[in-house]
């Protein structure tokens, strides 16, 4: 049974898991802040926009550091690259990628959180609300790829 | 408090490195290829259980130990909460996330960490994330007039 449900084994996502964990909490304990990724996406637009909702000092206060919390992620993923790993090729349609970015976009700010914010910081805080959230993803991530891979799309 | 935090050298350091490791991690567990995503989504390998777990694991300890052994962060003035409040509109957007999610089996973290170690295809996904969030904004600009 275990066997099915890992055909890849595990070392490498408890491994990889640890190290994503080790991140946030370094981010915590030495600057106090939550290291939720998706707020960056709305903080960035207070360099271009104009309007109230963008000018708002949590995002005023907030885009430098998550500007260079952004750039760490970059350099973690291309660091893995540099070390010689490698990368196995990914073959997701244009269209997807365009389609689902807005939803996650949209969605996760309208949510206040991705899996990064809800589902690590939020589920370490204990927060309830939070738990609800990554129920309601998961519930809803799990189900729209269920059936696109049932019906082949 | 936060501006002070955000002109300390030693504070960027340490947010830059911690991105990195998140970044480097999230490549190592393979969850920068939407494919290892999409294949939990759909019971076919439940890797990413691994993954989430060992992740929040480490801040539990993190979130609930330290605050109590230290009065402030190393480099900072406090420990800053994460403020969320659920209500309905909070669960759409969650539904709709998990749409998106569900759809291209990217998130915003490995959207990032995966352009980094050279998926350029990405580059879309990240388009959309970030048209998504100026949609909302335009959005919720709008909400609170309209309630003013």
């Amino acid at each position: 049974m275990s066997v099915t449900l890992f055909p890849n084994g595990i070392a490498h996502y408890a491994v990889g898991g640890t190290l994503m964990g080790l991140g946030v909490a370094l981010l915590y304990v030495t600057t106090g802040r939550p290291g939720g990724v998706s707020t960056f996406f709305s903080s960035s637009w207070s360099w271009l926009m104009r309007g109230p909702f963008f000018r708002q000092a949590s995002f005023l206060d907030s885009r430098n550091w998550r500007l260079v919390y952004t750039l760490g992620l970059m350099l973690g993923g291309g660091l893995y690259l540099l070390a010689g790993m490698s990368v196995e090729a990914s073959h997701i349609p244009a269209w997807k990628l365009a389609v689902g970015g807005v939803l996650i976009g949209f969605g996760a700010r309208l949510g206040g959180g991705c899996t990064s914010g809800h589902g690590i910081c939020g589920m370490a805080s204990l927060s309830a609300p939070s738990l609800v959230m990554v129920i309601t993803f998961l519930g809803t991530g799990i189900v729209t790829a269920s059936l696109l891979k049932w019906l082949g799309v | 408090m936060t501006m002070a935090q955000t002109k300390s050298p030693l504070g960027t350091v340490a947010t830059l490195a911690s991105g990195l490791l998140f970044g480097f991690g999230l490549a190592w567990s393979t969850m920068i290829r939407p494919e290892s995503v999409l294949a939990f989504l759909t019971f076919d390998d439940l890797g990413l259980l691994f993954v989430l777990g060992c992740a929040v694991g480490v801040n539990l300890l993190a979130y609930q130990l330290v605050p109590r052994l230290w009065s402030r962060p190393l480099l900072g003035t406090a420990f800053q909460p994460r403020p969320f409040e659920l209500d309905r509109s909070a669960l759409l957007g969650g539904v709709l996330f998990g749409v998106g999610w569900g759809l291209c089996g990217v998130c915003p973290g490995p959207a990032l960490a995966g352009l980094g170690a050279g998926n350029l295809d990405l580059l879309i996904a990240l388009a959309g994330i970030f048209a998504g969030a100026l949609l909302h904004g335009l959005w919720a600009g709008r909400q609170a007039q309209a309630a003013a």
